[in-house]
């Protein structure tokens, strides 16, 4: 359905998209991850056909996105990053103006605009000028203006940017609902975001691609290293644990947090093979008559992979 | 076409809906009518002048003592006050970049230029149709030829028709309204002076910015004539001005 092939874009001598190339099926939701400056903002706005590329090009239902740009404009909704509005209009003004503009009929102008203001829950504030509006309504018209021609793709530029934490979960969960029945792109610096609204993840930095794949996946295939948590009773030594844990193969401690409250002492343990060593390590302990409280594993989030991704990016 | 529409209504909502058109069309009225009344008296003067010494000085007819003079005027005020319609017409979307959001959607850069036109041309149009009531309040006391006035506003039509692509060009080139505004008031200005320097230079070159000054043109529509160059120098340089603009907007694109 999109296929992005070597697409890059300079500003000058700066090159803000680096030969990205991927592709996206039909209904499934994208997010794209990435710092401040990563090329996130740029890629979409070439998806959505305002800025050219520099070289390379993009198909979206088979348009080339510079040759056939006006074919694609008619299938997608974008909402830019700083979410720009008419704030003079009214918002039900301003959403039939954007669908005038997207070629929605007039017959079915009505009907659609009032589907999209109930959609994005603008019902109240409807007649409402858009510049006395609370940003998390903004964002809704900016939404609304998006999805008024029922769009096969929908953009979203950092859609929650600037919202209070309600409002963003009212955002998240429009957005959500929005991909059930459409092909959805979004960026985001935010990792919560993403890896709870997208399907599949694509991970850039220095606008080159550094990872894809689901959320799930992307942790599984990066993670390196296992971290193994174990809670020992204030009566043993946490020295001696220290040797125990160390003596065992290709397991190594690296942090032991000092006993609080009941003198208990937790010991964070790395192990190099991604096989579980909980069991090997509850043994030995036991063994050794080091009194074991508890033992788990903790898992590598989201947030630990695009930190070591985005740093080994820059590091290299 | 139901796109450019769209366009031209929101534009024409934003004039009518903002103080923006009241303020100009209101400031234009009273200075068109002060030139009227100022006019208008010192024909009086001259009418009254005249039938006392019972000599009648050429010209002495309302057409070029009255409406001809303050249509001249009038073309001096336009010059002065349509930069301030036409100076955020592109400039204010590419401030809050709504332009973006624009050029997202199916819409050609010909027909967001075309209806933000067509809406400044309107509101234009409403200004100098309000003078109307100036020559109007002739027909009450005297029998002026109706020609020279309708060939006169039509002109005066034409002539700031051109103004407003000029504006909407330059506007086009910048963020800043300020700039758009006083460059569109400087092309414009050279555009209506340049034909003052045509005696101070050789005879085919006189010609030359003779034809390129938009009073030059404006002359013969005054007298009641439609000449084809005449009409044809206005409706071109405004669709050329229009093309600058079309270009300009593309351009944007690119250099971002």
């Amino acid at each position: 359905m999109i296929r992005v092939r070597e697409l890059s874009k300079y500003y000058g001598v700066t090159k803000a998209v680096d030969n990205l190339a991927f592709t996206v099926e039909r209904g499934e939701v994208l997010g794209f991850l990435g710092p401040n400056g990563a090329g996130k903002t740029t890629m979409m706005k070439m998806l959505a056909c305002y800025l050219p590329p520099s070289s390379g090009t993009a198909e979206i239902f088979g348009f080339d996105i510079l040759e056939d740009s006006m074919k694609v404009r008619k299938r997608i909704g974008y909402l830019p990053e700083k979410n720009p509005l008419y704030t003079d209009m009214d918002v039900r003004s301003f959403i039939e103006f954007a669908a005038r503009l997207k070629g929605v009929e007039r017959e079915s102008l009505n009907g659609s605009v009032n589907s999209v203001i109930e959609r994005c829950g603008l019902g109240k504030v409807w007649r409402r000028k858009i510049g006395n509006l609370s940003k998390g309504f903004q964002q809704r018209v900016g939404i609304a203006q998006a999805i008024v021609n029922d769009p096969e793709l929908l953009i979203l530029d950092e859609p929650t940017i600037g919202l209070d934490p309600r409002q963003i979960i009212d955002i998240r969960t429009l957005i959500k609902e929005l991909g059930r029945d459409r092909t959805v792109i979004l960026s985001s610096h935010i990792l919560p975001e993403v890896s709870q609204v997208c399907d599949r993840i694509i991970i850039i930095n220095n606008g080159r691609l550094v990872a894809a794949g689901s959320p799930d996946n992307l942790r599984d295939r990066l993670k390196k290293s296992s971290m193994t948590n174990v809670r020992i009773a204030g009566s043993a030594d946490p020295a001696d644990a220290e040797r125990i844990i160390s003596s065992l193969d290709g397991a190594s401690v690296i942090r032991i947090e000092e006993p609080v409250g009941d003198g208990s002492a937790l010991i964070t343990v790395e192990s190099s093979s991604n096989s579980d060593i909980r069991n090997a390590l509850a043994r030995r302990l036991i063994e050794e008559d080091i009194p074991l409280l508890e033992i788990y594993s903790e898992e590598l989030s989201l947030e630990d992979i695009f930190i070591r991704l985005v740093t080994e990016e820059g590091d290299a | 076409m139901s796109r450019t529409s769209a366009i031209y209504g929101r534009e024409l909502r934003y004039f009518f809906q903002s103080v923006t058109a009241y303020v100009v069309i209101s400031i234009f009225l009273v200075i068109s009518g002060y030139f009227f009344f100022s006019i208008f008296r010192y024909y009086n003067l001259l009418s009254l002048q005249s039938m006392q010494s019972g000599f009648a000085p050429g010209g002495l007819n309302l057409i070029d003592g009255v409406i001809r003079p303050l249509l001249g005027n009038i073309s001096i005020i336009i010059l002065l006050l349509l930069p301030l319609l036409t100076m955020r017409l592109m400039a204010e979307e590419k401030k809050q970049g709504t332009f973006e959001l624009l050029s997202t959607f199916p819409v050609s850069d010909i027909s967001v230029v075309t209806g933000k036109f067509l809406a400044a041309l309107t509101v234009y149009a409403v200004m100098i149709g309000c003078t109307l009531l100036y020559p109007g309040m002739l027909f009450f006391y005297a029998e002026p030829e109706i020609v020279p006035i309708i060939t006169g506003y039509l002109g005066l039509l034409l002539m700031g028709a051109t103004f407003i692509a000029m504006g909407t060009f330059f506007s086009s080139l910048t963020e800043n309204q300020i700039i758009a505004g006083v460059a569109t008031f400087g092309a414009s200005l050279f555009f209506l002076v340049i034909g003052w320097g045509a005696p101070f230079v050789g005879q085919k070159f006189a010609a030359v910015l003779a034809q390129i000054s938009i009073l030059y043109h404006f002359e013969s529509f005054s007298k009641g004539v439609i000449e084809t160059s005449d009409f044809t120098y206005y409706i071109f340089l405004t669709a050329f001005f229009l093309f600058l603009t079309v270009r300009s907007l593309e351009s944007t694109r690119w250099k971002s």
